[in-house]
């Protein structure tokens, strides 16, 4: 735990340092909201289609935080460094994830305004806990798969396109059930909970991939 | 070129064994590939505790991937290797906090400070924050330790290489062209730490062959992944060198 708290404080010191990933995440979400705003011709939506829109303005942000994920690592030497220490590999998942995960949530405190902003679906104050609920476990199941795939597409020379071609499928049930949960919070009848199978669904995923994550996590570090 | 004292070799298993018996680097037929291409072929050499084993070569003769598979982050694909009593890479885990690398990348980043990136080194090897200042003395970098690395020269990111290399105070020392970019104030600087007097083993390479063989207890040849020479420095001319090199 000490050595993922190290990795963390680290990453989060880079990032607050050089700015490189968390504004641009933020910066294109915005930019899909407007995009859709214009695209769409509407000024609010409500139902699936707010829903649809939601988790595929976050996708796309979130896959620019998950190319980059370890970029420090590979350009500068830092796995050569974590190798050469004397401690449980896992710390760098534990780590990643959960700075992605930082990086995600930073990334909603802006992309969730902005949404309402432009898109304006109906009643998001009154479903604001349940849609936080199913962001924050949605989130999991990003930063977690994130990892996974960032660490297999830092090692190699095609990194940009592997992220996106192993990520998307992985992340595929993730989203429906992301965009599934969040459709009945952002209409007009809406009761204010989240529906319980979507939630189960993300919440049995995001167990499922961080154990397996973790049993494999060690080989993708290995030569 | 000869291959002489290459051995396999019993004398030199003898003449580089340490006080206890045994080596600290042991190498029997080490072979390395990347794709079809050998880069390391059939290696095997003994090195005692506390001595150095100065590895030459041409560039892409596979001094750095020698050092590279010591430092337990490249696999052997045939043979086998012994380092401080361990078998590797099965038991790397038990000899990674006691090698140090410093190696042509300086393993720092650049956004962060050196003092930063030391802090950094150290919680992941557990090293308590007083050796970072003594080590910040002892390479002359007090001064620009706050500042980040990207704005520091390129002889004083290998100073603070270095101290990231030793702040663990491993016993095995991998050095690849360890005084490259120090001029010759900053090379006094680093000596005791990576000097034959910081009393670690060390493999070391450099582009110097002459200054790499005057601080050598073992030299080791290499021309295309082979052994071309192995044996003690005084076994080596500057014919040698100049074949090694041409």
């Amino acid at each position: 735990m000490r050595t993922a708290l190290a990795i963390l404080r680290k990453d989060l010191l880079l990032e607050l340092r050089t700015l490189e990933t968390i504004p641009s995440m933020a910066m294109l979400a915005v930019i899909t909201c407007v995009i859709f705003h214009f695209g769409l011709n509407r000024n609010a939506l409500s139902g699936q289609l707010a829903a649809g829109v939601l988790t595929v303005t976050l996708l796309f942000a979130s896959m620019l935080g998950i190319n980059r994920l370890f970029v420090a690592e590979r350009e500068q030497g830092g796995f050569d460094a974590f190798l050469l220490a004397p401690v449980d590999r896992t710390a760098m998942l534990t780590a990643k994830a959960t700075a992605l995960f930082v990086y995600l949530l930073v990334l909603e405190l802006i992309a969730v305004p902005a949404f309402a902003l432009f898109l304006a679906p109906p009643h998001l104050g009154s479903s604001l806990p349940g849609v936080i609920l199913i962001l924050v476990l949605s989130d999991i199941a990003f930063a977690v798969i994130g990892t996974f795939v960032s660490a297999i597409a830092v090692q190699t020379r095609a990194r940009d396109l592997i992220g996106p071609m192993i990520g998307l499928p992985l992340l595929l049930p993730a989203l429906i059930a992301t965009a599934r949960g969040l459709g009945p919070l952002l209409t007009v009848q809406a009761s204010g909970s989240p529906p319980a199978k979507w939630l189960a669904v993300l919440g049995l995923y995001d167990l499922v991939n961080a154990l397996l994550a973790y049993a494999v996590f060690d080989f993708l570090l290995e030569d | 070129m000869t291959s002489e004292g290459v051995p396999g070799s019993t004398q030199s298993a003898h003449a580089t064994a340490g006080a206890d018996g045994a080596p600290a680097v042991s190498l029997a037929g080490l072979t390395r590939h990347f794709g079809e291409r050998t880069v390391l072929r059939d290696l095997s050499l003994e090195l005692g505790r506390g001595q150095t084993l100065a590895v030459l070569g041409r560039n892409g003769a596979g001094k750095s991937t020698l050092l590279r598979i010591l430092a337990t982050l490249l696999r052997p694909h045939a043979g086998t290797i012994t380092l401080l009593g361990e078998q590797l890479p099965r038991r790397a885990w038990a000899v990674r906090g006691r090698i140090g690398l410093l190696g042509h990348e300086p393993l720092l980043y650049r956004d962060l400070t050196g003092r930063e990136n030391l802090t950094y080194h150290a919680r992941l090897h557990r090293v308590a924050p007083r050796r970072i200042e003594k080590l910040l003395s002892a390479v002359g970098m007090e001064a620009r330790a706050d500042d980040p690395v990207r704005c520091l020269s390129r002889g004083m990111v290998q100073r603070l290489a270095v101290a990231r290399a030793v702040l663990h105070r491993p016993s095995l020392l991998l050095l690849d062209e360890p005084r490259s970019s120090l001029d010759p104030g900053a090379g006094e600087l680093v000596e005791p730490l990576i000097g034959r007097i910081s009393s670690a083993t060390r493999v070391l390479t450099s582009h110097d062959p002459r200054a790499a063989l005057a601080e050598a207890d073992l030299v080791l040849a290499l021309s295309g992944g082979r052994t071309a020479y192995l044996g003690p420095p005084s076994g080596v001319d500057e014919t040698m060198i100049r074949k090694l090199y041409a």
